[in-house]
């Protein structure tokens, strides 16, 4: 049986998970490309105009998985316990699918810890519908889930050793892990960084439950669960970084009133804020990244003595 | 110092709304923020993040006209979408503003009656907790008669035989309502004003057009950020229905959650968060009810309301209903949404003819 997984949104959070989960039931996962141009074409082609960017390009991709495998995989997710809910885009995304393509064979799985559909509960309900035993289903989502948990352990401490090596110019990115490793969105923006002599930190390469709880430092009624993490990696790492690039697709809802937050309360560092939509041109953003890293490198550079 | 209360506004609420805060308040003053003008939407959009959707804009210019009046106590509530999440970006820009204030949050978590008594008593009430749900009882009443009432508006001032008869009585009833202070009154103005609504001459053939509207709480329930789109159909002689009201989104919604997402048919299988699942829900009960048309209303980005259109997209194929499309903005043209209201309305009269 072939599983086809959309390279978009919450994939770039839950990769490990997936695909060891399917590979361990004994499916085919099936992959699909990354973002490229046609993948936006037809993303556009297929939302609302008013969808945020990720969401378009996630209908590129489950476009793009149409007729390549038997299911797809589209999960939907509300909250993960109280006050720590997902951007309602999320809470929808599979009955947009659905009701967007006809005919079209999707998977799903529902967490809403509020009334009480946990993670575990949604696999082992897949595992039934994909024709699996109890005890095989679970094994797997046992096993999946470890390695998810080891993936995400040497992320933080891969980040964490650089932290302490690197002496380049140490630029905090900001933003969903679906826009960061996008290669159409926050691809391109790392990659100037990098150009630049600068080194690029990831606010969700970091523990999630410290950054969980420094966010409180910046906001107590905060109840998007991602961007919490993010705006505590801030609290986190603000001592060690030198500049913050807050990168936003538009027009994301949750970073519309984070990104405000962010740029009105956190002033200890230099930060950027970049908003990214499908009509984006590369020559104007390198520009911006251009003239935000020589105001760092400025800053950082001893003060000239005036004689 | 003496305490100033305001709060920003939303459609007729204000009228309940102030008349709770006096009786809860008797000590203090209570001032509902300057009615809005353009003025207002300008001055909110000047202070607001970039795309926050437009409700965010009059609210804050709702405040910031208020402050400048001499209010000092601000009230916002939140829940659902970006909504909840409001009340801290608007606090935190008003006080980088300079302004001092405090500032009130009534997150939909703490919407009970001991919670709301509780910050009452912070704001400072001699009023007892017995006393106190007796005047919230009476307002909630108050709010379902003249949702009740407008409804009833809605669908009939269209087709009035006397000019203005329908709305210089709804001023009339509001401006009698702020004077009540005890259930037995209201009772009492509630059955004179239902009678005398009924009693006003209306010429309604039993064939008019009938639209739905449906879409995001704010812009269709605050006319000036919608153009006042309903009294322009009703100059075209069509009956409005709308079905999103506080009483609505207060009580009857929580009662019916299951009831909703099951009207939604096979056009759900999840709640979309927010509203949008009543969006669908109302899209197809009013689709098959007959209507000629629908329009679905929301502000530029709103998430819930994007996530309905999908579907939305799908009734009206499949029932074969036209949906108008509207996204509201501090930018929007009022001349564009008059003429593709007007276009509307030729094609909803031609296919009813043909």
């Amino acid at each position: 049986m072939k599983i086809g997984i959309p390279r978009a949104m919450l994939y770039y959070r839950y990769k490990v998970l997936w695909k060891s989960f399917f590979r361990e039931l004994g499916c085919e996962v099936i992959l699909s490309e990354e973002t490229n141009r046609k993948i936006l074409a037809d993303g556009i082609n297929y939302s609302i105009d008013e969808c945020c960017l990720p969401s378009k390009i996630y209908m590129g991709h489950v476009y793009s998985l149409i007729g390549k495998c038997d299911y797809i995989l589209v999960p939907r997710i509300v909250s993960y316990s109280k006050k720590n809910d997902l951007c309602v885009k999320f809470n929808a995304l599979y009955d947009i699918v659905r009701n967007t393509f006809d005919n079209i064979s999707l998977i799903d799985y529902n967490i809403d810890s509020v009334r009480g559909e946990s993670e575990q509960k949604g696999f082992l309900e897949m595992g039934k519908t994909l024709g699996f035993g109890h005890f095989h289903t679970m094994s797997a989502y046992k096993k999946a889930k470890q390695a998810q948990q080891q993936y995400e352990r040497n992320a933080i401490m891969t980040q964490e050793r650089a932290l302490c090596n690197e002496v380049g110019i140490k630029i905090l990115i900001v933003s969903h892990p679906y826009n960061t490793y996008d290669k159409l969105i926050g691809f391109p923006i790392t990659h100037f960084v990098k150009e630049l002599g600068g080194f690029p930190v990831y606010a969700d390469a970091t523990d999630r439950e410290v950054s969980m709880m420094k966010s409180a430092e910046l906001s107590n009624t905060l109840y998007w669960v991602y961007n919490k993490e993010l705006i505590g990696s801030i609290k986190m790492l603000e001592d060690r970084i030198d500049g913050i690039i807050l990168l936003t697709a538009f027009p994301c809802g949750p970073d519309s009133l984070v990104n405000e937050l962010i740029m009105r309360k956190s002033t200890k560092v230099p930060t950027i804020n970049i908003i990214l939509d499908e009509l984006q041109g590369e020559a104007g953003l390198q520009t911006r990244i251009e003239s935000f890293m020589d105001i760092i490198k400025e800053k950082r550079s001893p003060v000239k003595e005036c004689s | 110092m003496e305490k100033i209360i305001s709060f920003p506004h939303m459609g007729n609420y204000f009228v309940p709304v102030e008349a709770l805060l006096r009786l809860i308040f008797p000590g203090h003053k209570v001032l509902p923020a300057p009615a809005i003008t353009k003025k207002t939407l300008e001055l909110g959009s000047k202070h607001s993040p970039d795309f926050v959707c437009v409700p965010f804009k009059y609210n804050l210019g709702n405040y910031i006209e208020a402050l400048e009046k001499g209010a000092n106590v601000l009230i916002q509530a939140g829940g659902g979408c970006r909504y909840g999440y409001y009340a801290e970006i608007q606090e935190q820009i008003l006080r980088d503003m300079g302004y001092e204030f405090q500032f009130i949050k009534l997150l939909s978590d703490k919407i009970n009656p001991i919670s709301l008594y509780k910050t009452v008593r912070e704001i400072g009430t001699p009023i007892s907790f017995h006393k106190f749900l007796g005047h919230l009882v009476l307002i909630i009443k108050m709010v379902r008669i003249i949702d009740d009432t407008e409804a009833f508006i809605r669908e009939n001032i269209g087709f009035e035989t006397e000019e203005n008869s329908f709305r210089d009585l709804h001023r009339e009833f509001l401006n009698r309502l702020k004077t009540v202070t005890a259930l037995s009154e209201l009772n009492t103005v509630h059955r004179e004003y239902d009678k005398r609504f009924r009693e006003l001459s209306i010429n309604k053939p039993e064939n008019c057009l009938k639209v739905g509207l449906v879409g995001e709480l704010y812009t269709l329930m605050e006319p000036f950020s919608n153009f006042f789109i309903e009294k322009e159909l009703a100059k075209n002689n069509i009956q409005v229905s709308r079905y999103i009201t506080v009483t609505f989104l207060l009580f009857d919604k929580f009662r019916r959650r299951k009831q909703i997402l099951k009207g939604a048919g096979k056009y759900l299988k999840y709640e979309i968060g927010a509203d949008g699942t009543d969006s669908v829900e109302r899209g197809r009960t009013l689709a098959k009810m007959g209507y000629d048309g629908l329009i679905h209303i929301k502000p530029f980005g709103c998430m819930p309301e994007v996530n309905a259109m999908p579907m939305l997209q799908n009734i009206s194929k499949d029932f074969k209903i036209p949906v108008l499309y509207f996204s509201f903005d501090s930018q929007t043209s009022e001349t564009g949404v008059k003429t593709r209201l007007e276009a509307f309305h030729d094609m909803l009269t031609m296919r009813k003819d043909g």
